[in-house]
């Protein structure tokens, strides 16, 4: 019971994070129809930021994490404004082979900057955990959680409570209705495709120094990313963050009673199932249809 | 013209041993050969259907294994107490129970993922082949896990009068591989200029419109992803044989992106788009290496992926011929300069 239990918060922390890796794919996926394979290096690229930040520049581990955020954005915005409006209104399959080519050049390219060594960050929470009763959690991780879940709140604020997230929304239903109602919505495009990258870089650096940071981390975080967005549903951002978590309780049952090889398989199992039996995803509410 | 063009290229494909005497020159033609076979069968579901399935070397993969563990027999324990056991066999048999195995393993994926198009399909093909690697990776029983298969047999061949030919040297392997290619390029051409090819690629260009005229769409599109998986199952157990050691990194995603990058270079949906892709992207490492590191080979890759995209969509091979065409029409004074996507995709079938 106390193992299941200890399962049970893994899962928190392992799908705060997982969540925010959906919600930033799920939005660009839904809005822009862009299937984002450099997803996983933005991901790669917080955790980066974050060892850059904490070790090279000596900053506050806590201002760090800003930082990765903005500097996500920043790149994400790039990608879009450099790839993605000039393929605009080209087919999926080729923006989706131009993202290809962008995430091999991009993680080629953090392996030739920072090697293929693993490296951790130091964090300043304390080594001990934080005990309770049966089970234990670390401070470093107790704090992922809360920080996942307060980007969690922010983006769900963002979308639904400010204009920028009414005109997102306008544009994820008919983006040429929104446009005709008066939306840049090619302003729409790189904010989605920017508000993304730098949900997908909070989650590297929030989960970098959890684990170590190398440069191909990001392949297996960008499957897992896609795996929630199936399960969520297209563009829909609750079933994004209850993808999340049912993809981390998925894991951490599969690694604690069938075998730890096989943890990472759940993703892809996952993927597979649910688009044998629900294509849709489990939360089909507000799928865009056609 | 077009026959000759090809009958020449095999010659001269067959004359290279003749005058190369570079050991690694023939290592890379043969692993290049290998690949490009990979190739050709990626293009035949992305070309030819319109499908891009990202989880291909997951087939190569599957062939590769099947080979070896056929020729080195297993014993592999199974779930409630069962084991199976499984005597060596000869390699000609693996290369054939690849393609067979492979191919099953394309009518699985496709009877699955064709309920599924576009961008679903491309993830759970990605999907499939990670599975299929973690399999690899943790069944260390029956795979060796990260150990790798090693001491795979070289292909021996039965020929009538002469005996047993066991194919170990460079030179035997690389015409075992051109004839596999040679092979596989005929197949594929015949199969697309039939009833067969022109149903899938009507189904690319209009579904709607196809199935009104009674394709069926599902048959069409697992028969094109048995054949394709069945390549390159080939292709595996080629690569197993020749290579003769295999770990579950054969299945990396970055060996898919080096078929498509081929694919897409030499251009889709023309038969020899992936030969010309091949033969680039598979010597280019060879010249490349003195002086770029591996990284940043890998970065130039993207960059090129990218920039063939945007400046050349249709690929090498039909931007020239259509180049070619062009003049020539402008020599005769004959008009037809406007080409649609529809007759370029008649003209370079």
């Amino acid at each position: 019971m106390s193992e299941f239990l200890q399962h049970l918060i893994n899962m928190l922390v392992l799908g705060g994070t997982y969540a925010l890796l959906g919600i930033g794919l799920t939005l660009i996926f839904g809005i822009m129809n862009v299937v984002n394979f450099t997803h996983g290096v933005l991901y790669t690229f917080g955790a980066y930021i974050m060892f850059i930040v904490v070790h090279q520049l000596g900053v506050n581990f806590f201002l760090a994490l800003p930082l990765a955020v903005v500097a996500g954005w920043l790149l994400g915005a790039a990608i879009e404004l450099i790839l993605l409006r000039p393929l605009r209104g080209s087919d999926i399959d080729t923006t989706m082979l131009v993202m290809i080519g962008a995430w091999i050049a991009m993680q080629s390219g953090a392996l030739w900057i920072w090697g293929g060594v693993a490296k951790s960050v130091t964090t300043p929470f304390p080594e001990a955990p934080l005990v309770l009763g049966p089970v234990s959690v670390s401070w470093l991780r107790l704090f992922v959680l809360a920080a996942a879940a307060m980007l969690i709140v922010v983006t769900y604020l963002l979308i639904n409570r400010t204009k920028l997230g009414c005109a997102m929304r306008a544009t994820f239903q008919d983006h040429d209705t929104a446009s005709l109602m008066g939306v840049n919505v090619d302003m729409i495009y790189t904010s989605t495709f920017a508000i993304g990258s730098s949900l997908a870089a909070a989650a590297g650096a929030l989960l970098g120094p959890v684990y170590v940071i190398f440069p191909q981390m990001g392949d297996l975080a960008a499957v897992k990313a896609f795996a929630i967005v199936i399960l969520g549903g297209l563009g829909n951002i609750t079933g994004a963050v209850i993808g999340g978590f049912i993809l981390a309780l998925a894991e951490e049952l599969g690694a604690g009673y069938v075998s730890s090889g096989y943890r990472d398989a759940m993703g892809f199992l996952i993927i597979i199932a649910v688009l044998i039996f629900k294509p849709t995803g489990l939360f089909a509410r507000s799928e865009r249809v056609g | 013209m077009r026959a000759g063009i090809a009958i020449l290229t095999v010659v001269a494909f067959a004359s290279v041993p003749l005058w190369l005497r570079d050991p690694y020159l023939m290592n890379a033609l043969i692993t290049t050969g290998i690949f490009i076979v990979g190739a050709m069968s990626l293009n035949l579901l992305l070309g030819f259907t319109g499908q891009l399935s990202l989880g291909h070397i997951a087939f190569f993969g599957i062939g590769a294994y099947v080979s070896a563990l056929t020729s080195l027999g297993f014993d592999a324990g199974l779930p409630f107490g069962f084991r199976m056991v499984h005597e060596p066999w000869p390699p000609i048999i693996g290369f054939v129970l690849a393609i067979i195995i492979a191919g099953f393993c394309g009518y699985l994926v496709g009877l699955l993922s064709f309920r599924v198009r576009g961008a679903y399909f491309v993830i759970v093909t990605i999907s499939f082949a990670e599975v299929v690697r973690l399999v690899a990776l943790n069944w260390v029983e029956l795979t060796q896990g990260p150990l790798a298969l090693t001491n795979i047999p070289s292909i021996t061949i039965g020929l009538p009068g002469l005996g047993d030919l066991t194919l170990r040297t460079k030179l035997q392997n690389y015409y075992l591989v051109l004839s596999v290619a040679v092979i596989a390029y005929v197949l594929i051409s015949r199969l697309v200029h039939s009833h067969f090819g022109r149903a899938m690629r009507g189904l690319m260009e209009n579904e709607t419109l196809a199935v009104s005229v009674g394709i069926d769409v599902t048959k069409t599109l697992t028969l094109a992803a048995v054949i394709s998986a069945g390549i390159a199952g080939a292709a595996g157990s080629l690569y197993a044989h020749y290579i003769r050691i295999i770990d579950p990194e054969v299945f990396a995603f970055i060996n898919t992106v080096t078929m498509v990058i081929m694919v897409i270079t030499g251009g889709k949906g023309s038969l020899a788009g992936p030969v010309v892709g091949g033969m680039i992207f598979g010597l280019l490492p060879v010249f490349l290496r003195p002086i770029m590191a591996p990284e940043a080979q890998w970065i130039a890759y993207g960059g090129v992926l990218i920039v063939i995209l945007f400046v050349l969509p249709r690929g090498i091979v039909r931007s020239l011929a259509q180049r070619f065409a062009k003049r020539r029409s402008r020599v005769e004074t004959v008009a037809p300069v406007a080409f649609s996507k529809r007759d370029a995709a008649k003209e370079h079938a």
